[in-house]
């Protein structure tokens, strides 16, 4: 080693250095594309708002001891973080390290998988926790009321938005095209956006998908950010957050895992 | 005794082996380079190169071997060894819808330049690759030999003691090389180390302290250019053109008389005849690193 190693500072894992230099590139990258990425993560869950709101809400007055536009208004929160978390993680990753080389670039600097992929998940994460409030500010004109609770819901967004950005890293890191992103949308994405008790509640199911649905992510956000909005339940709340923190710390080991496979030959 | 040898070589390999599946792409490999000097790595398409320049940022894991850059063993310091080098790949991956000065401004974050010296190590990259005019322009606005100037000062933000270049002019036209090797020399002659895998000889020749000449994942060669040109090719070669039948007689009288030889197209050049092929009507020529590395590779290049 001798007087070259003794000359530099030691570096060790996961270093707030490396994940700030990998985020500074996406925030000034999102300085040219912020317009086009804030558009699709906001109107889709708006519109989904709007017409459920609508829609079912001409059909039912209250569901779960909610009004309707309370009780969709809430949960449409999960959807956003989901439309603005796993989607654009599994192709922007897919993109960068398959097309762009993006990745080969900042590995080749000193910043490793484990701090390429915990940037990438906590940018994503800022923007959900942002992203997921707008329809439920869109809710507030249609009849949601404000209470304090509702400052807690970027939180929770950002919190549940990093579970779903490493997950959907996950995914990009497995897949071999991105044509494959098909079988995790339509087969396990799409029917988890459904039974998360956004737009209906879980007890009208059948037994078999209630038990799913505990496991469903989204359906513990549904189910915080409706009790941060409209009172808090004690341990039925901290059980929630238990659940989401778990998924986000699952789906974070993986991403890495699956991540360094691909980029570490 | 190992930590004043290592203290003098910027890059130092010792059998490396690399597999993917069936396939050894390196085999075997050693490699010094010493501290300053520009080291050249040369060999045909797949006889190893990028997979030995990937292996030392720790993008590819030798299955066997030492490797230790800049006196860090790798790959578990390997972090350490990129924070102290910079790497030109061979693929362009600049962010093509940043500007110039935006895709410098990533590096020096990435690279830890310290906030106070930001500024300046970007306009410092700018000035060498020759930039400073195009600073605001879009990267898919510039040429080729531009992106390739910034893709070198991208890996002089930090001012490294030693920059990995991977094939630096591949798909550049004559003019642009030309401007690229006398950017390479400066930094050779502010002595920073450099390894270059490159599979033009000219460039290496022109460039390069040493080279090492690798065939299907080994080194086969070592040394200066001339030197090996003087040990492999001899002084002088025989070219001698001629129709196809005149070019297989004369590679007929050489292989009797245990001359090497090498065909190039339209011509056989005899090799190590020391000046007794005088009489096969051929144009007698100085060796240069092309003979050495064909008659060590048995491949042509490009």
């Amino acid at each position: 080693m001798g007087r070259v190693a003794a000359a530099a500072p030691r570096l060790h894992r996961l270093e707030v250095a490396a994940v700030r230099g990998v985020m500074v590139r996406e925030i000034i990258n999102f300085s040219s594309f912020w317009r086009s990425s804030t558009f699709s993560s906001t109107v889709d869950p708006t519109i989904y708002l709007l017409a459920f709101g609508f829609g079912f809400g001409s059909l039912v007055s209250t569901v779960a001891g909610y009004d309707y536009i309370e009780f969709v208004g809430t949960g449409i929160v999960a959807t956003t973080v989901l439309f603005s978390g796993a989607f654009p993680a599994m192709y922007s990753t897919f993109v960068k390290y398959q097309f762009q080389r993006t990745y080969d670039a900042i590995l080749a600097a000193p910043v490793d998988t484990e701090e390429l992929v915990t940037a990438e998940a906590l940018w994503i994460s800022a923007r959900t926790g942002t992203y997921g409030c707008v329809p439920m500010l869109v809710a507030m004109v249609f009849g949601l009321d404000p209470s304090w609770g509702m400052l807690l819901v970027p939180f929770i967004a950002a919190l549940a938005g990093f579970g779903w950005a490493t997950f959907g890293i996950f995914i990009a890191g497995r897949a071999k095209s991105i044509e494959s992103f098909s079988y995790w949308q339509s087969g396990l994405l799409t029917p988890m956006f459904l039974v998360a008790g956004t737009f209906f509640p879980l007890d009208g199911l059948p037994q078999w998908a209630q038990t799913l649905g505990q496991f469903n992510p989204l359906y513990h956000c549904v189910e915080l950010v409706r009790h941060a909005v409209f009172g808090l339940e004690g341990w039925v709340d901290v059980g929630h957050v238990a659940f989401l923190v778990g998924f986000a710390l699952l789906s974070w080991r993986l991403a890495i895992r699956f991540m360094e496979r691909r980029l570490i030959l | 005794m190992g930590v004043t040898v290592n203290a003098e070589l910027a890059i130092r390999l010792r059998g490396v082996v690399k597999r993917f599946g069936a396939l050894t792409a390196v085999d075997g490999l050693d490699l010094d380079v010493p501290m300053g000097a520009c080291v050249g790595l040369l060999g045909p398409n797949g006889a190893g190169k990028s997979t030995t320049m990937k292996a030392l940022t720790a993008q590819v894991i030798a299955d066997e071997g030492e490797i230790e850059v800049l006196g860090h063993s790798l790959p578990d310091a390997s972090k350490q060894a990129r924070a102290e080098m910079g790497v030109v790949p061979q693929l362009d991956n600049l962010d093509v819808s940043l500007t110039t000065e935006q895709n410098l401004r990533v590096f020096a974050h990435l690279y830890r330049v310290p906030a106070g010296s930001r500024k300046e190590a970007i306009e410092r990259a700018l000035s060498i690759a020759n930039l400073t005019e195009r600073r605001d322009s879009k990267v898919d606005e510039l040429s080729g030999g531009m992106r390739r100037r910034l893709l070198i000062a991208r890996a002089l933000l930090h001012r490294p003691r030693l920059l990995l270049l991977d094939e630096p002019t591949v798909g550049l036209d004559p003019q642009v090389r030309q401007e690229l090797w006398a950017l390479i020399d400066r930094l050779r002659s502010e002595g920073v180390s450099i390894l270059m895998s490159t599979h033009y000889i000219e460039e290496a020749e022109r460039l390069c302290d040493q080279v090492t000449i690798m065939s299907h994942g080994k080194a086969v060669a070592v040394g200066p250019p001339r030197r090996l040109i003087a040990e492999h090719a001899g002084p002088e070669a025989v070219e001698v053109y001629g129709s196809p039948s005149r070019l297989r007689e004369v590679e007929e009288i050489a292989r009797t008389h245990g001359w090497r030889t090498r065909r190039t197209g339209t011509s056989v050049s005899v090799l190590r005849a020391n000046g007794a092929a005088a009489d096969l009507e051929g144009e007698l020529r100085v060796t240069n690193l092309e003979d050495v590395f064909v008659l060590l590779t048995g491949e042509e290049i490009s």
